[in-house]
């Protein structure tokens, strides 16, 4: 991992890191991933890959609900937290010209 | 009366024998929280708001609708969402939000009322500080400062219900709720003394909780014995449509089996654990674990073999890779879960940015602390194209391989011991420095996450600092009632879970 793969793991994860911050954290990166490195080392072949320990459990089926409207309107009370708001719609910077 | 000394068994026989009211009791911890702060062990208090629900509960007592737990106060860690409290997850990306609605843990504990019928009747005290997004070992990340261990304020109270843990541990709180993703209900229990469980994925809804890593985290209790324990994870537990991966009701009574003898029928009161099998793994007792800590779970295993069990050498060989498996797997569920803190719709927002990107941007950045802006990234990396089947799917190849680690061990035992972190709570800051050295310490926790096994610590010692050590205790899937039962007999047979902090008074 190099300096330049920081800015760019930063940007898709919509973060901002200043040169000095890149470089502090680079370093940090780097150590994690010889860390993960050991991983390469087990053969997997022909394993199957477990997404969730209940997947693990085959016998264990995920109960299903049925296909109902359950909630009511909570508008007014979900809005009390927006950032900014106008008409009961939340506001953000303008994005079509 | 110490109530903050008294395990929450006892507090409810005072409660149903009009001894005290749950009015008293409340105001009891209010008052211990207000002289309690240096601990940090709190970010939101509502005296009022709690005094009107033990109000309400002491109605119910009055009314003789009281149920078990009905008037007893409990502490939320703050990822859980609670109305009337604020909710954080200590980040300021959170500061001061306040959701419309309870997390169903809260419901389940909390006073019935027309919309939730079914709740214990419990007073909430408050909100309990934790790692930013319960992203941490050591309650170091939380944005609103770090929590002191109670035993010694110079050390770390364990991340990341640290906060729960430490109330708990100073008397702020007879019992609290915490969660588990890698260990953090199980390292900051053993850190401060006290007994925790984790119980199986599934077993207790997710819904209204700050999600971090979605098929790793989960929720549970955290408070003075196995019995504590017991009771509260019977009222937190019920099936949930709202969350897809909660289990259908097995409507358990987790403490079913606290004061019989481990086989049925068996008459030997001198050996009640007689026929239970206590699998050792090497792996757990090799290289990295402190002496002292391997002193104590030692002498606790010898103590549960004087209890009738059978101590059986058993081998979990993936234990270390369960590190970087972690690793890569938490970090990766933690960046799509954290994609919806954007200053759009809750949450903080920046005050200047150009466009609509830029405003994602610099509210993110802002927003979040340095250990959750690392795990972002390295999630963000192990997704990308071109490293998604070396990282990610390799890591959830590897997952599979520990869950089978736990069958073939379970074939040979009943539940597995080990200790519950290589070493006691370090000194504040000796490693916030290096985040590896950190990742390093959950070595003992993280694989049964990893697998969705039940897991739990009990105190079982203290080093020559004076600072505690906790020993692990994992079971096979949905056998929550038979660990508490083994905890609760060796808590029969020592007093590690007894003591208290000399500074605690």
């Amino acid at each position: 991992m190099k300096l330049d793969d920081v800015q760019r793991i930063a940007h898709l994860s919509r973060l901002e890191l200043n040169q000095a911050e890149a470089e502090a954290v680079l370093p940090q990166l780097q150590a994690i991933f010889s860390l993960v490195e050991e991983m390469q080392a087990v053969d997997t072949t022909g394993l199957e890959p477990l997404a969730h320990p209940i997947l693990f459990l085959r016998d264990l089926a995920q109960p299903m609900r049925a296909d109902q409207v359950t909630e009511s309107d909570h508008r007014s009370e979900n809005m009390q937290s927006a950032p900014a708001q106008q008409d009961g719609y939340f506001l953000v910077p303008r994005v079509i010209e | 009366m110490s109530w903050h000394k008294t395990p929450i068994a006892l507090m409810a026989k005072a409660l149903a024998a009009k001894e005290v009211s749950s009015t008293e009791l409340t105001q009891y911890f209010l008052d211990r929280i207000e002289a309690g702060k240096q601990w940090n062990a709190y970010l939101d208090v509502n005296a009022h708001l709690s005094l009107e629900q033990a109000n309400k509960a002491d109605q119910l007592i009055s009314s003789g609708k009281a149920g078990k737990l009905t008037g007893i106060p409990v502490a939320h860690k703050d990822v859980f969402v609670t109305r009337g409290w604020k909710s954080t997850a200590a980040s300021k990306i959170l500061s001061g939000y306040q959701s419309p609605f309870d997390a169903t843990v809260v419901a389940n504990l909390g006073i019935p009322d027309e919309n939730n019928p079914h709740g214990a009747g419990m007073v909430c005290l408050g909100k309990t500080n934790m790692d930013e997004f319960a992203m941490g070992s050591s309650n170091e990340n939380s944005a609103f400062g770090p929590v002191l261990n109670p035993w010694n304020a110079a050390h770390v109270a364990g991340g990341s219900s640290g906060g729960s843990a430490a109330a708990v541990a100073a008397g702020l709180a007879p019992i609290a709720t915490g969660t588990d993703t890698g260990g953090s209900i199980r390292q900051p229990a053993a850190f401060c003394g006290l007994t925790g469980i984790k119980p199986s994925y599934g077993r207790v809804s997710r819904y209204g909780m700050i999600a971090y890593a979605s098929s790793l985290d989960q929720a549970g209790p955290m408070g003075k014995t196995a019995e504590d324990c017991a009771l509260l994870l019977s009222a937190m537990s019920s099936h949930d449509s709202r969350d897809s991966t909660s289990l259908a009701d097995s409507g358990e009574d987790y403490g079913r089996y606290l004061n019989q003898a481990w086989n049925e029928g068996s008459t030997n009161s001198a050996k009640p654990l007689e026929g239970l099998r206590v699998g050792l793994p090497k792996e757990f007792f090799a290289e990295g674990l402190a002496s002292d800590v391997a002193k104590s779970v030692n002498e606790a295993a010898k103590l549960l073999e004087n209890l009738g069990a059978t101590l059986i050498e058993v081998s979990l060989p993936k234990t270390k890779l369960s590190i970087p498996v972690y690793y890569v797997l938490a970090p990766a569920e933690a960046s799509s879960n954290l994609s919806r803190f954007d200053g759009v719709r809750y949450g903080y927002r920046a005050n200047e940015y150009r466009d609509l990107g830029d405003m994602y941007a610099k509210s993110r950045t802002e927003g979040f602390g340095s250990e959750v802006k690392r795990r972002i990234m390295i999630g963000t990396y192990v997704l990308c194209h071109g490293y998604y089947d070396a990282y990610y799917l390799q890591a959830q190849k590897i997952r599979r391989i520990i869950a089978a680690d736990f069958q073939a061990a379970f074939n040979q035992c009943d539940v597995i011991l080990g200790p519950v972190a290589p070493d006691v709570a370090w000194r504040l800051g000796e490693k916030s420095k290096d985040p590896v050295q950190m990742y390093l310490e959950d070595i003992y926790t993280l694989s049964t996450n990893l697998a969705g096994l039940p897991a739990m610590s009990v105190p079982c010692g203290f080093n020559t600092n004076n600072l505690p050590i906790g020993m692990q205790l994992i079971g096979n899937y949905f056998s929550e009632a038979r660990l508490l039962q083994v905890a609760h007999q060796y808590q029969q047979a020592s007093d590690w879970h007894l003591r208290q902090a000399s500074e605690v008074a």
